[in-house]
């Protein structure tokens, strides 16, 4: 595949997981720095399933989904109990991130610290683009939805939000199960572009990363995140020439958007409301 | 029903080895406006804390309808039908007025998590049907023209009454307002007052408040019970309340007898 292509292929391939993550962060106030794990869940998962066992691709993929999910909510359930704090779950997953590591560099059926080589590339631009699509659309459904409203409730107010006779437990474990599946699709696909994984592709570093994408693009935004995703992605590639100053520009843009947008790129705004904003935008009489 | 509609007996919760509440005893009448008052510090708050299950009491019970609130989540005491407004207004800050008062009204559409996230057509319906009221609910509290204004962008005034028109939105049969006058001036507490018998008359609403502006609770309210120290100091209608040499000395000051 042309080289310009593959970095939009895997671009759009993490912005599906950055979206994931900021419906959880972004719209639900809860913070994780583990959603790399869910994301390797989902890659596993599916290479598994089309490696060893022929399954078809879209299949695998859905398996890989569910795969996510089931293991959110296993974290999910003991650690986002508590009524109004919720810090519990970052660390959690923190743990479980590592721990998922060293689980798949000790399995067989992983193959271990080598990765899983030799995986069909089944990923394509245009099924990364259908699926980017169909994600935004899911998570925008999502998000407009009674189960939408509860989660920016939750984020603006726990304590009002249960007066609004929202479930904090319900909504809270509800958003990251669909925090996961997108994240599990992610994985999917991930597998089947690069046609190798590791664990170490899916541990902290990485979940920082997407943590990043969605603070820098702007907390409760859908195409905030999206953009910096795309930013994160691509800036390093076409800064190649520079050699190992890619790293020091992705920090430096880093640092200047919390310096000139703390609220992020598109703050609590979507690409759309730019446009309809001077109808939106009267000051309170 | 001909029993009390809240019924709130030997509460007590205490905070380390502060009594917040201490033993207190009273009960809310149906289609009645009950004012709870007292010094800062007495316990007010705290009650309806109690009440919308934000704290545990250490002892007592909490009857609503003839069934107990107690051990049950917030969201469910609401569910059973007790709404509340905050002191320090906690509203969903960054969403619109609409939006505000949508929240609660969404959480009774019954449709399905795979629906909402394909948004089917009866989603669509039911969300559409729902703004609807939530635009009716607005104009009600007469805050129709904010409806796409974001919350925190209200002046203080309006924004009690956009957190007034969210706790009806959940179709309460009791109203918990929590010093809903606070930071009004006369005139406004005036304009308030008139508010709250009118939406005792339209919503048919039962409703217990936390006030200090006396003039709003003595028009509005057929009820007062009084706290201080977190037990009841008296209880009765105004004109008993206002005249108690209790109450005068602990909270109302000698000169309120002339006033």
């Amino acid at each position: 595949m042309n080289y310009v292509l593959s970095i939009v292929t895997l671009a759009g391939i993490n912005m599906i997981a950055v979206l994931g993550l900021s419906i959880f962060t972004g719209f639900t106030g809860l913070f994780s720095f583990g959603h790399a794990a869910l994301v390797g869940i989902g890659a596993y998962a599916s290479a598994i399933l089309t490696y060893y066992y022929f399954v078809p691709f879209p299949i695998a993929l859905v398996a890989g989904m569910a795969a996510s999910a089931l293991v959110s909510l296993v974290i999910g359930i003991p650690t986002l109990r508590a009524r109004l704090r919720s810090d519990y779950f970052a660390i959690a997953i923190l743990g479980f991130g590592e721990a998922l590591r060293v689980i798949l560099e000790n399995l067989e059926i992983t193959n271990g610290a080598r990765g899983l080589p030799g995986i069909e590339p089944f990923t394509t631009l245009p099924i990364v683009a259908g699926c980017l699509a169909v994600s935004v659309w899911v998570a925008s459904n999502f998000l407009r939805s009674r189960y939408g409203a509860a989660c920016i409730a939750v984020r603006e107010d726990p304590v009002a939000a249960e007066m609004a006779g929202i479930n904090l437990f319900r909504t809270r474990l509800l958003s990251l199960v669909v925090s996961a599946a997108f994240c599990g699709l992610s994985g999917g696909l991930l597998a089947h572009f690069l046609s190798f994984i590791q664990p170490v592709m899916f541990t902290l570093v990485q979940s920082t990363a997407l943590l990043a994408a969605v603070i820098a693009g702007g907390m409760g935004s859908i195409t905030g995140p999206l953009i910096a995703s795309f930013i994160f992605i691509a800036m390093p590639e076409a800064l190649r020439v520079a050699q190992m100053w890619r790293l020091v520009a992705y920090g430096l843009v880093l640092v200047l958007i919390m310096l000139f947008r703390p609220q992020g790129l598109m703050g609590y705004q979507e690409l759309t409301t730019f446009f309809r904003r001077s109808r939106n935008d009267r000051p309170a009489a | 029903m001909t029993g009390p509609l809240l019924e709130v007996k030997d509460l007590t919760k205490t905070f380390g080895g502060i009594r917040a509440v201490d033993g207190l005893s009273f009960a809310v009448a149906p289609g009645a406006i009950t004012g709870i008052i007292g010094p800062n510090g007495a316990g007010k708050t705290t009650v309806f804390n109690l009440v919308t299950g934000v704290y545990r009491p250490d002892a007592g019970s909490i009857d609503f309808e003839g069934r107990s609130l107690l051990g049950i989540r917030p969201d469910q005491i609401v569910g059973a039908g007790i709404a509340r407004t905050f002191q320090n207004i906690r509203l969903f800050n960054r969403r619109t007025c609409l939006e505000n008062v949508l929240t609660p009204l969404l959480q009774k559409a019954p449709y399905s998590v795979p629906a909402a996230l394909l948004r089917t057509p009866g989603v669509r319906r039911m969300d559409r049907e729902l703004r609807e009221k939530s635009r009716f609910l607005l104009a009600e509290m007469g805050l129709e023209k904010l409806a796409d204004v974001q919350a925190s962008a209200l002046p203080y005034g309006l924004q009690r009454k956009l957190e007034i028109a969210r706790a009806l939105a959940m179709e309460p049969r009791l109203l918990l307002l929590d010093e809903p006058a606070a930071g009004m001036n006369p005139e406004e507490s005036r304009a308030l007052s008139a508010l709250i018998e009118e939406i005792r008359e339209r919503f048919n609403q039962t409703i217990l408040l936390i006030e200090h502006h006396m003039d709003v609770v003595m028009r509005v309210c057929s009820h007062i019970v009084v706290m201080n120290f977190g037990a009841l100091l008296a209880e009765g209608p105004p004109e008993k309340v206002r005249t108690d040499e209790k109450v005068l000395q602990a909270y109302l000051g000698k000169e309120y007898r002339n006033a």
